[in-house]
């Protein structure tokens, strides 16, 4: 399979820091990819950088053969590569229908104007937008708090909030930012299911940061592992547990905890 | 339901209207308090102009730069009526659409800033749009533009629609008019604007730029959007003011205009698109009705406002609608 999303050689240089170097691998499509790395091996800059919330010092991202990278991230959003953020970041007053609705918009057929003067077609995307939410919510089992205002909700929920958002957008890939972070061991099962549920029923590619190692080594199907800044191993859960790189550069120094 | 409306808000708009147009003609007539009709001619003048503020504010900046639009709109207006002979109802969209553009000129580089760097920005603007005027030639510097004639008849293939204000009687009574017919075009504008698509992407915007543009919303595109027709209304209401008074100067819209439009829109309340429009009043009538205190007027007002904005900040309307909503 050729691949849906392929990171070449991208460096991030912050002033004297580098953040990322040469960072290189490639993402299948329907492939559910972790990246990991001890805190400030560089996750999150990778991930701004493919999203396109930050250029890239060097190097460029490329999804199905066309360069995202050093774009803005609502063209990024448009071609279907959407990330999603933790927990604060989330559209506070809105009801969680109301922010699974407005996070459709890149599906409208209608223009602004057609909107404003009520179109027909303006219309028909309303309703469209209102059954793909409540059919969103149901998928996701959040039928429920639907009419719940996002200030209201407890953190679990609002990482599903977050994934519903994403979801909204009919991305291609989904880059989840630690979907399990401050989660016991049942919401993160939960949420393991629900993101592989993502990619299984809806065929979405997700690629996601994360600490939980149980949890990436339960839903990755191959995982990046970055330390300081620089790909160390790349493989799937069984390579990376007995990859010596990994082990002395991060499992090391945790293996008793989760005893691997 | 007509027009999405459900039959109570239809009632509500109906009740509106017919004090607007037959209820206070009609009270003023009765009383012969003539003068209210300037009071109220400049309320729905002032409400417009607040209402591009509110526009602003939807998308998350504190705008306090509405005067300098509602002055560029007024010497637009003046300048093409007296200087190149067009017709006030023509140079009325005209003013509007130059302080558009120039918002949107301005608002490609400022509207980047978030939060009291965009307000201290704005703040500067109108006393930046008062020195050029008071520096070009065209605006003719401190004297300003007076003399400015009355709106003149306008007919569509002979056929007329709006008589010469000049030949009018009761130029008061149509000044009224023209400006409640203007700001119920702006406020209907308004409404439907935040309850489409377009709203609803400036909610997104107000509450987290960065989760917008993830879904895929040109933040950068809508911010300017937004402050363009914000200013278009500022224009209009301030080509209409200076219609009114028949003459524009540099000081005709100052630092202090534009803080009293944000607070209109503080005072109605930030979450409804009629709040600016109630602000507005309650601020204009207020202010007058305190005259009698002599020197502790500004005393007593302030205080007031302080008290309100301190115990309502969701505005005057969130008495009667509770918190937030978006009506």
């Amino acid at each position: 399979m050729s691949p849906l999303l392929q990171v070449k050689n991208v460096t991030k240089k912050y002033g004297g820091l580098t953040a990322n170097n040469d960072i290189s691998f490639d993402v299948a499509e329907n492939e559910i990819l972790s990246v990991i790395g001890p805190n400030g091996a560089g996750k999150s800059t990778l991930f701004k950088m493919i999203a396109s919330f930050t250029p890239t010092t060097s190097g460029e991202v490329i999804y199905q053969g066309e360069r995202i990278s050093n774009l803005k991230p609502h063209i990024v959003a448009r071609k279907g590569v959407v990330r999603t953020f933790q927990e604060t970041t989330i559209f506070k007053s809105m009801t969680v229908r109301e922010s699974v609705v407005v996070a459709q918009h890149l599906r409208a057929k209608a223009s602004l104007a057609g909107y404003f003067w009520g179109s027909k077609t303006a219309k028909e995307d309303v309703t469209a937008f209102g059954k793909y939410a409540d059919e969103l919510l149901e998928f996701l089992g959040m039928s429920e708090i639907s009419n719940e205002q996002a200030s209201n909700l407890p953190q679990g929920s609002l990482r599903a909030l977050g994934i519903a958002i994403g979801l909204a957008t009919d991305p291609k890939v989904l880059l989840l930012d630690e979907p399990f972070a401050g989660m016991n061991h049942d919401e993160t099962m939960n949420m393991v299911n629900l993101v592989r549920s993502v990619r299984d029923e809806r065929g979405v590619t997700v690629m996601l940061v994360e600490h939980d190692m149980p949890a990436v080594m339960n839903i990755s199907d191959r995982i990046v592992v970055l330390n300081f800044g620089e790909k160390i191993a790349e493989g799937t859960p069984s390579e990376i547990q007995n990859n010596e790189k990994v082990i002395e550069a991060y499992l090391g120094s945790v293996d008793d905890e989760i005893g691997m | 339901m007509m027009l999405g409306f459900t039959s109570k808000q239809l009632v509500g708009v109906g009740i509106f209207l017919f004090m607007i147009f037959i209820g206070v003609p009609l009270i003023i007539g009765a009383t012969g308090r003539w003068d209210f009709y300037f009071t109220l001619t400049s309320v729905a003048l002032l409400a417009i102009a607040s209402a591009g503020v509110w526009l602003t504010f939807y998308i998350g900046r504190i705008n306090i730069g509405q005067g300098a639009f509602a002055l560029i709109g007024a010497y637009v207006s003046a300048i093409l009526v007296v200087k190149a002979g067009w017709s006030f109802w023509i140079s009325l969209p005209a003013a509007g659409l130059f302080a558009a553009i120039v918002a949107i000129l301005i608002g490609l580089p400022i509207l980047r800033l978030r939060g009291v760097y965009f307000a201290m920005i704005t703040l500067v603007l109108t006393q930046v749009v008062t020195l050029t005027a008071l520096a070009l030639p065209i605006t003719n510097g401190a004297k300003g533009i007076s003399n400015i004639p009355l709106p003149s008849s306008i007919s569509v293939f002979g056929i007329p629609i709006l008589p010469d204000f000049a030949a009018m009687e009761n130029t008061k009574l149509a000044f009224y008019y023209t400006a409640c017919i203007i700001m119920i075009l702006t406020y209907a504008a308004l409404y439907r604007l935040v309850n489409s698509r377009l709203g609803h992407l400036c909610r997104s915007m107000q509450q987290n730029e960065e989760l917008a543009s993830s879904i895929g919303v040109n933040i950068s595109y809508i911010r300017v959007v937004i402050f363009a027709i914000s200013s278009f209304f500022g224009g209009l209401g301030g080509a209409m003011f200076g219609s009114i008074a028949q003459s524009v100067y540099p000081s005709s819209f100052q630092v202090a205009d534009s803080v009293n439009f944000m607070l209109n829109c503080f005072l109605g309340g930030l979450g409804f698109v009629f709040g600016p429009m109630l602000g507005t009043l309650v601020l204009y009538f207020g202010w007058d009705l305190l005259f009698e205190f002599g020197k502790y007027q500004m005393l007593i007002y302030s205080t007031v406002l302080i008290i309100i904005i301190r115990f309502l900040p969701n505005g005057l309307l969130s008495i009667r609608f509770g918190k937030g909503g978006d009506k």
